[in-house]
């Protein structure tokens, strides 16, 4: 048997999927993070909560409506999104004059009442959710077994994440999510709808984040908790990467995944802290984050 | 005598609790070079912001084309056809120079093309691709109005627009203007350097503690006693 460094290649190279897997979740939520922070001043703590919706959407969506996976994975999205468009014009609106911290108090207890509500109605032993038939089974690559489905969320994301990056950077809508996010004012003033385009920025932000969940149901089980779980360490990655850069919150989500599934192999121990401790030392270091602008 | 193109009627302006503006009076007719001028803190910028809807509350009157806009946010009020240049100019640091040009958008045919934009301000294209704040003062001047002429916008605001700029580009900004002028803008400008104002304006509104307290033309402009106003 191959190894490295007294590890078998094939445990080294499973253990590195899943650091890469869960990247694609940290880079896909922090995404959304980072564009919600930027535009609305706003740390969306609900971000977790519509991550745990998208799964369960597309899991309902499966359950009482036949509606299968590929269709869910755009459906389950545009449903959280409008959520989040509702959730943006009645209620965070409101906020906008106020510090910012209300906008985290506000999206804190959303998340608290939203994950209420799906633990009410389905309890936390988790469903199911099985991958489409076309993802199932994997391929034997030499030096390892990849399943299907991991590979597909892996590009998958990572597609996401460059599609958005490039929409921001190079599109006349990007310059205009630019812009706003250094001045709304004066965007605004030169005749641009910039409430508008604020909430659409929410919407999408959470529609990103309902991505994800989709993506991440048949990995593990749909679950009112998954949300919760995740945000924890995406605020974390989000600390580390910085507020300011799109593409450092993607590298950053991709990067720690994979720190995450080296410590695994090497000192599963500390698995389950190590981003923390990352995160410990960047602030002490660098506090406005990797690639982060100073304030 | 024509029309007025924008008409200001007992103005007020707070920030928070802070009244700044008490009860601007002026008006600019169409095609006219208009200078409010007046000492630091009179209220200038304010004006500026108030017409353009950027206070967080104002009262009174302001009128665009008949249109009464004090009830309008600021991108409505844009849309109707006035163009606002900050003196802080503005220009937005994630977006290239190009980027900052076309960021307004085109409200209305009859605006400047890129070309022409780029004919008047060669330095611009030149430049395209540099970030917009790694510009020299000067050239972000120049790019805070060239962004403004592609709109259509008829009115523009234009807030100090030589602050602090050297002797020569001021110049070039004063023939700039008269160009404009020329070319059928309607020019509302905040202007600090009495020599400039008089170079290039029809009328001026001198500017104290929020208010109009004196409407000059530039042909009988006194030297002195509008030096006597700005304390100069
Ligand atoms: N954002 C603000 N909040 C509170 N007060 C302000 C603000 N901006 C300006 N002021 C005050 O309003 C007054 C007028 O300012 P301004 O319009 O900038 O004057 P000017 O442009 O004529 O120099 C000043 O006393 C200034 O301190
Ligand atoms: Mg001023």
């Amino acid at each position: 048997m191959m190894t490295f460094l007294g590890i078998p290649i094939q445990a080294l190279m499973g253990q590195l999927l899943l650091g890469l897997i869960n990247g694609a979740s940290y880079a896909v939520l922090s995404l959304g993070l980072a564009l919600i922070f930027g535009l609305l001043n706003i740390i969306n703590f609900a971000h977790g909560a519509q991550y745990m919706m998208g799964a369960y959407i597309a899991w309902m969506l499966l359950a009482y409506a036949g509606v299968n996976y590929w269709l869910a994975l755009v459906v389950a999205p545009l449903a959280v999104g409008l959520i989040g468009v509702v959730i943006e014009r009645l209620l965070l609106r409101r906020l906008y004059k106020l510090d910012n911290l209300y906008g985290l108090l506000l999206t804190f207890g959303l998340a608290l009442i939203i994950e209420g509500l799906f633990r009410q109605a389905y309890g936390i032993s988790g469903q199911a959710y099985q991958a489409p038939r076309l993802l199932q089974g994997g391929i034997n690559l030499g030096f390892m077994f990849l399943p299907l489905y991991r590979g597909w969320v892996v590009l998958v994301a990572l597609a996401a994440c460059l599609a958005v990056w490039a929409a921001i950077e190079k599109t006349r809508l990007g310059a205009l999510l630019r812009a706003a996010t250094e001045n709304p004012a004066l965007v605004r003033a030169f005749g641009v709808n910039v409430p508008l385009l604020i909430t659409g920025t929410y919407g999408f932000g959470a529609a990103l984040a309902g991505f994800a969940g989709v993506l991440a149901a048949p990995l593990y089980s749909v679950n009112p908790l998954m949300g919760s779980n995740i945000i924890i360490i995406v605020f974390a990655v989000v600390v580390i990467g910085g507020m300011g850069s799109i593409l450092g919150s993607v590298l950053t989500g991709f990067g720690l995944g994979l720190i995450e599934g080296l410590t695994k192999v090497f000192y599963p121990e500390a698995s389950a802290t190590v981003i923390f401790v990352i995160m410990a030392i960047v602030l002490l270091i660098k506090p406005a984050g990797l690639f982060g602008r100073n304030a | 005598m024509a029309e007025p193109l924008l008409s200001v009627r007992d103005l007020r302006a707070w920030y928070g609790e802070s009244h700044i503006l008490h009860g601007m009076d002026f008006e600019v007719r169409q095609g006219e070079v208009v200078t409010l001028l007046g000492r630091n803190g009179a209220g200038k910028t304010t004006t500026l912001k108030a017409v353009m809807g950027m206070v967080g509350r104002r009262s009174g009157s302001v009128t665009f084309e008949d249109t009464e806009t004090i009830r309008l946010p600021s991108n409505r009020i844009a849309r109707l056809g006035i163009a606002y240049c900050p003196e802080e100019r503005g220009i937005f640091s994630s977006l290239t120079v190009a980027e900052n040009l076309v960021l307004p958008p085109v409200i209305r045919p009859g605006g400047l093309s890129l070309a022409e934009v780029h004919e008047l301000f060669p330095r611009l294209a030149e430049r395209a691709d540099s970030q917009g704040t790694k510009l020299s003062g000067g050239e972000q001047q120049m790019l805070a109005i060239a962004r403004i002429l592609r709109t259509g916008a008829t009115l523009l605001l234009l807030d100090e627009p030589t602050e602090g700029l050297a002797p020569v580009i001021v110049q070039h900004i004063g023939a700039i203007l008269g160009q404009l002028k020329e070319r059928g803008f309607t020019i509302l400008l905040v202007e600090q350097n009495f020599h400039f104002a008089v170079g290039v304006a029809d009328r001026h509104y001198v500017v104290e503690h929020g208010r109009v307290v004196d409407c000059v033309l530039n042909s009988q402009a006194s030297t002195t006693a509008l030096q006597g106003y700005l304390g100069v």
